[in-house]
């Protein structure tokens, strides 16, 4: 997967690659030519006491090492403008194919998961390509010209490369493979420990109250134990690995002296040519070892590649139409028709043989456990998910056939998890409607109940909203999302256990003033608080994704079994959640 | 690299906190002489090496400048002879030299050298290695004492230390922080002196060989030091710009998907996508000049070390030429001039670390030095059997001690509350009204400021809180259990529990009848995110944990939030069947657990207003009977 994304995405950067190697390999032609002319200044410079010789090479040595830096300077160019060009576009893409998912794969995936996969595991892989480019390029042109040079300088001593570079790699190699799996294990237990502490902090109440402060100590305890040895493990390994590095690398140098003395004694070869022999040994296993670190980061960009290719292979289920139909005009006539809703894998649909219809001016309620299916059916309605069978109907028109920005204009969403976006007030307010007035603004804010605390805040509609909306309240937060809803004036209103997070009064004031501003619109709502939707014109009983009761309230109390073990369930006396401590 | 990572925070006060990282170590003294003394030894054998290297070359050479001369004549009348042929360089080259004409390498003298040098070489390794290890120990034992001391603190740290502060960033100090500190001891501390040293000791044999050239190559010096700074501090910028765009795209990427419900419902995913292509080009630009920048460090780096390179290969050319140097001496000195730039961007890498390990330490130590509870006095004890007789006398209580010696008026005042054994007392009222206040006033969990809290008569304060708390079982809103098998969080009520007593509480609490459907029984795990069971189940759980402990006193946070309708019925009975023959606090949301306590308590700002049975409350007409009439009067719906 990480060779199928890299070779797809660098392919329009080809140029910049072939610029790399190019440059890289001039680069490394260059840096190895220095320790060669080093040597002719030894050899006939300095046996033969030619100083103009000397001085002559020395400038040639210069201009070398100044191609050199050019040339590598060209190189980190082309290799950022690649890797930072693969990371762009790859994180282009991810973003594109998860704007382009239906709630069911967003749901599939976790929104948290696929932040991950678009940020972090994007940005792994742009770090591989750019040191790939860099380094692991660099590597192998080295060990290649490296041998190319040291062999002609002197091929009788050739076989103390073949020797020395498998045992650098091998040793290199041992170390490696048995820290990796080390390393992980030890990650592990840092989780596992903050973990503990985590635990500890959100649970400090409960452990205090039932005094098991030294139980939370032990469990503490052994998890430190058992990140200590492994680190202690690793530690020891670890501190290994660069005694052997250097080990290996004076051995050679050792071997390199004992036995190319010998040739020069023997004529073979001249002293320079030694030197120079010697500085390329050192330099192939310098990138020998450099190629097996880098190889120490393949492994956590496979994982990376393959969450990134995941995403990438997934194909949304849902489709905006080809050919959108001509919109009727905008009523707020909703219709379901027997559908159902399962999700792919699962054994039980969620939803099936819905079948309701809600008008305009009325108001539709769903009640029912958790997991009966309410707020599946509910988002079937801004069409964020699809019924496998039967259909929704928006105005007499199948949803499926709506231009998507034509149904986003009439059905207005109020999610249970009010979600705010960083911006300020207006622009939130904004969302559904670009060009509404200041004055609609505060008109929406007004039936909201939230117009008090905008006006408080020292910039108003101005006032900035962080990300995720956490620097107002949960329930200013709701009701911001309500206006929001209010200021698109769309024809359907769906509410999905929206007013949660709001107190007894605030709740009835909403409530009183949302009746005219939604007169002519429809109004579908999930509620938890019974005691909310008696007045509904139409109540429907959720269990196991079925309609099992329809009906006013009163009809429910009478005939609905279920119903009133929800009433007597849920009637409840005061209306706050949290939030106090 | 640093790209991943946030932009480095800058310690407050760098020596102190660094000094009081270095006194972690101070018990450790023995082990880090051997340390520093094992990183000195290495230093000296590694730096002196190269100088025998050398010999080793000059040898080589003297055979091969041997062997060409004619056997017989001494050193002196070869000299001699080539200057009378107008050969004075060679003849100069050669007053360097010991060598015997005539004759080639003397091998048993090279064997002997590289011998040595494998020699200095293998100890050299072995001390390397020797520190590391020692070096490892310490500072896990110092991490490991590090960690157990903060976490000691969590447990001894007064509850007001974490309201007042954001979870987040409690929870960030002991575990980034301390992971952080544990990196930046290890990488930096040794490497930092051992480099520091090795430069140093470079320098020194540089200049014992040649002083000349060793002032070529210290030019270097100044020129990497500008260079770097130049580009460390360009680079440094563009990361900065390249941090705040990465920040600003993943805030966008994390937006539009938490919220994707709502791009795709109000239609907005193009704005989105434009928006988004608009950071994300921003970000490559920025990426782009950071990346490219940083890249340009190490070639000029390393041009800087060529250009020492051959001016010391130009330079010890002549200079062996004319015999002021030997060629073993000038090959030694290429080896420390490209030994000697390594280790001096090292301490430039680590500097960087060690701020950021410092800064990590500053914040650990501010939690730990973080005022603790009140140390305990207790002077009395409870009795064996306890009725659970509740009083409050005259109690005022504060959150902010501060606002309220500015004046301001404390949250509760003047309370006053007495509640007979085995009563069950509701609690009532708005948000911030204070009833979870007054619950963990019980608990003791935060100390009042005015008053008395007894318990059977006895002064709260005079008790420990351990002793006190034993006697308290308490169920949350926030139905919080640990990660491990029900079994165990259910025994966590009381750890002594037999597996019967474990069982018997299940049974209570309707926790056998759930736990029975799962595959693994008792032995499900909790998990973080908790999928395997629901949150009315979870809620069931804590029940049973709290029945399991058998307390005394009971407190209750009835959930508001609505579970599963079946579900919630058991949860109802269960807390009713805990409920029994016990003294029980409810913070109460429910109308039948209203209706059946013994007293109702309707709190506002702080103070009890009223107080009595349901019936006495309605008949009374007051904040509570209004309370009760806007429940059923707010019973209309959003149409």
């Amino acid at each position: 997967m990480l060779l199928r994304l890299l070779r797809t995405f660098t392919r329009p950067y080809i140029p910049w690659v072939v610029g790399v190697l190019v440059f890289q390999l001039a680069a490394t032609i260059a840096t190895l030519y220095l320790p060669s002319l080093n040597a002719r200044i030894i050899d006939n410079g300095v046996a033969r006491g030619d100083t103009d010789y000397i001085w002559r090479t020395g400038a040639v040595m210069l201009a070398v090492a100044f191609a050199q830096v050019i040339a590598a300077v060209i190189a980190v160019w082309c290799g950022a403008r690649t890797a930072i060009g693969v990371g762009r576009d790859l994180r282009r893409d991810v973003y594109r194919r998860v704007g382009q998912f239906s709630a069911r794969e967003v749901g599939r995936f976790g929104a948290p998961s696929l932040i991950t996969r678009n940020t972090n595991d994007v940005q792994q892989i742009q770090m591989l390509t750019l040191m790939g480019l860099n380094f692991m390029v660099m590597a192998p042109i080295m060990c290649v010209g490296g041998i190319v040079m040291a062999l002609r300088e002197d091929p009788g001593l050739s076989w103390l490369v073949w020797v020395s570079i498998p045992v650098m790699g091998v040793l290199l190699g041992l170390v490696v493979s048995r820290l990796m799996p080390w390393f992980r294990i030890m990650q592990e237990r840092i989780d596992g420990i903050n973990g503990v502490l985590r635990e500890q902090i959100t649970g400090i109440r409960v452990i205090r109250a039932f005094v098991k402060e030294p139980f939370e100590t032990a469990r503490f305890r052994s998890a430190n134990q058992d990140l200590t040895d492994i680190s202690l493990r690793i530690g020891a390994l670890f501190v290994l690995m660069f005694p052997v590095i250097n080990m290996v690398m004076h051995l050679a140098t050792a071997a390199v002296l004992w036995f190319g003395g010998h040739r020069v004694d023997q004529g073979q070869i001249q002293v320079g040519a030694l030197t120079a022999f010697l500085q390329y040994m050192l330099q192939i296993l310098m990138a020998v070892m450099m190629a097996t670190f880098m190889f120490m980061m393949v492994p956590r960009a496979v994982v990376c590649a393959e969450r990134i290719g995941e995403v990438l292979d997934t194909r949304p289920t849902m489709h905006p139409p080809q050919r959108p139909a001509v919109a009727p005009r905008a009523v707020g006539h909703v219709r379901f028709e027997d559908v159902t809703f399962q999700y792919p894998g699962a054994e039980d649909p969620v939803l099936s043989g819905i079948d309701f219809a809600a008008e305009p001016g009325r108001t539709v309620a769903v009640v029912g456990a958790t997991g009966s299916g309410k707020s599946t059916l509910i988002s079937l309605i801004p069409r964020l998910l699809d019924p496998v069978a039967g259909r929704v109907l928006l105005d007499g028109v199948d949803l499926r056939d709506y231009a998507p920005d034509d149904l986003a204009g009439r059905v207005g969403l109020v999610p249970q998890r009010p979600f705010l976006f960083s911006g300020t007030v207006a622009s939130n307010l904004r969302f559904g409607r670009a060009d509404a007035t200041d004055d609609e603004l505060w008109e929406a804010l007004r039936v909201a109940q939230a117009d008090d605390f905008v006006r408080e805040m020292p910039e108003g509609l101005d006032a900035p909203v962080s990300q995720g909306g956490t620097n107002v309240s949960g329930g200013q937060r709701q009701r911001l999302s309500i206006a929001r809803a209010l200021v698109a004036r769309p024809r359907v209103y769906v509410f999905d256990d929206s007013f949660s997070a709001l107190d007894v009064a605030t709740d009835a004031r909403l409530r009183a003033a949302l009746r005219p501003v939604t007169r002519d619109a429809t109004v579908i709502t999930v509620a938890q608080r019974v005691s909310t939707i008696t007045g509904a014109d139409l109540i429907l009983v959720l269990e196991h994704g079925r309609i099992i009761a329809r009906g006013t309230h009163e009809e429910l109390v009478a005939a609905s079994e279920t119903y009133r073990e929800i009433v007597t369930s849920q009637l409840s006396a005061e209306q706050t959640t949290g939030g106090e401590r | 690299m640093s790209e991943t990572q946030e932009p480095v925070r800058k310690p407050q006060r760098f020596w102190a906190s660094a000094g009081r990282l270095v006194k972690l170590m101070a018990p450790h003294k023995a082990a880090l002489a051997v340390v520093v003394a094992a990183v000195v030894l290495s230093v000296v054998l590694t730096v002196w090496a190269p100088r025998v290297l050398g010999r080793a070359m000059d040898v080589i050479f003297a055979g091969v400048v041997g062997r060409s001369l004619p056997a017989g004549a001494s050193q002196q009348q070869v000299e001699a002879g080539l200057r009378a042929q107008g050969q004075d360089t060679l003849a100069d080259m050669m007053s360097a030299m010991t060598l015997v004409p005539g004759q080639g390498v003397d091998f048993t003298r090279l064997g002997t050298l590289i011998l040595v040098v494998l020699g200095m070489y293998t100890v050299a390794s072995v001390l390397m290695w020797l520190q590391g290890y020692v070096l490892n120990r310490v500072v896990m034992r110092v991490v490991y004492d590090l960690r157990e001391e903060v976490e000691r603190k969590v447990n001894a740290l007064p509850l007001s230390y974490f309201d007042t502060r954001q979870r987040g960033d409690v929870m960030s100090r002991v575990t980034n922080d301390v992971d952080n500190i544990q990196t930046a001891l290890q990488q930096t501390f040794a490497q930092l002196v051992q480099n520091v040293l090795t430069v140093l000791g470079i320098v020194v044999m540089m200049f014992i060989v040649s002083w000349q050239l060793a002032l070529v190559a210290l030019v270097a010096l100044p020129l990497s030091a500008v260079a770097a700074g130049v580009i460390g501090t360009r680079s440094q910028r563009l990361f900065k710009q390249q941090w705040h765009a990465t920040g600003q795209l993943n805030g966008h990427i994390e937006e539009s998907f938490s919220g994707h419900e709502l791009v795709h419902a109000y239609g907005r995913q193009r704005q989105m996508q434009q928006q988004f292509d608009a950071r994300n080009e921003e970000l490559y630009r920025a990426a782009f000049g950071a990346q490219f920048m940083s890249g340009t460090i190490m070639p000029v780096m390393q041009f800087i070390s060529y250009l020492s390179y051959v001016g010391i290969a130009v330079l010890g050319g002549l200079r062996v030429a004319t015999g002021q140097l030997t060629l073993g001496d000038a090959t030694a000195f290429i080896q420390y001039s490209r030994e000697f730039t390594q280790p001096l961007s090292q301490v430039a890498g680590m500097a960087t670390q060690l701020q950021s390990g410092i800064a990590s330490a500053e914040r650990t130590f501010e939690l730990l030095d973080a005022p603790e509870q009140e140390p305990e006095t207790p002077t009395s004890h409870l009795p064996g059997t306890l009725r659970g007789e509740v009083r409050f006398d005259h109690v005022d209580f504060s959150y902010d001690k501060a606002a309220l010696a500015r004046g301001a008026e404390p949250l509760i005042e003047d309370m006053c509350l007495h509640v007979a054994p085995g009563r069950t007392v509701a609690i009532v009222g708005p948000t911030g009204a204070g009833k979870t206040t007054l619950v963990n006033l019980i608990l003791r969990f935060y100390e009042i400021d005015a008053g008395r809290i007894s318990l059977d008569g006895i002064d709260i304060r005079d008790l420990s809180r351990h002793e006190l708390r034993s006697q308290v079982g308490m169920v949350l809103q926030d139905a919080w259990l640990f990660s491990g098998t029900i079994r165990e969080n259910i025994r966590y009520g009381r750890q002594d529990a037999t597996d019967e007593e474990v069982l018997a509480a299940a049974r209570a609490t309707y926790v056998d009848r759930f736990v029975r459907a799962l595959p693994d029984g008792y032995d499900t795990v909790i998990s973080e995110d908790g999928s395997s069971v629901s949150a009315g189940e979870k809620q069931l759980i804590t029940i049973a944990r709290a029945f399991l402990a058998q307390p005394s006193l009971l407190i209750l946070d009835e959930a508001t939030s609505a579970v599963d309708t079946r579900t919630e019925l058991l949860v109802q009975k269960a807390m009713a069947a805990l409920r029994e023959r016990r003294t029980s606090f409810v913070i109460a949301h429910r109308l039948s657990t209203i209706r059946d306590a013994d007293t109702i308590i309707v709190m506002e700002s702080g103070r009890i207003v009223e107080q009595g049975s349901h019936d006495e409350l309605i008949e009374a007409d007051g904040a509570y009977a209004n309370l009760y009439r806007a429940q059923f009067n707010a019973a209309d719906p959003a149409s």
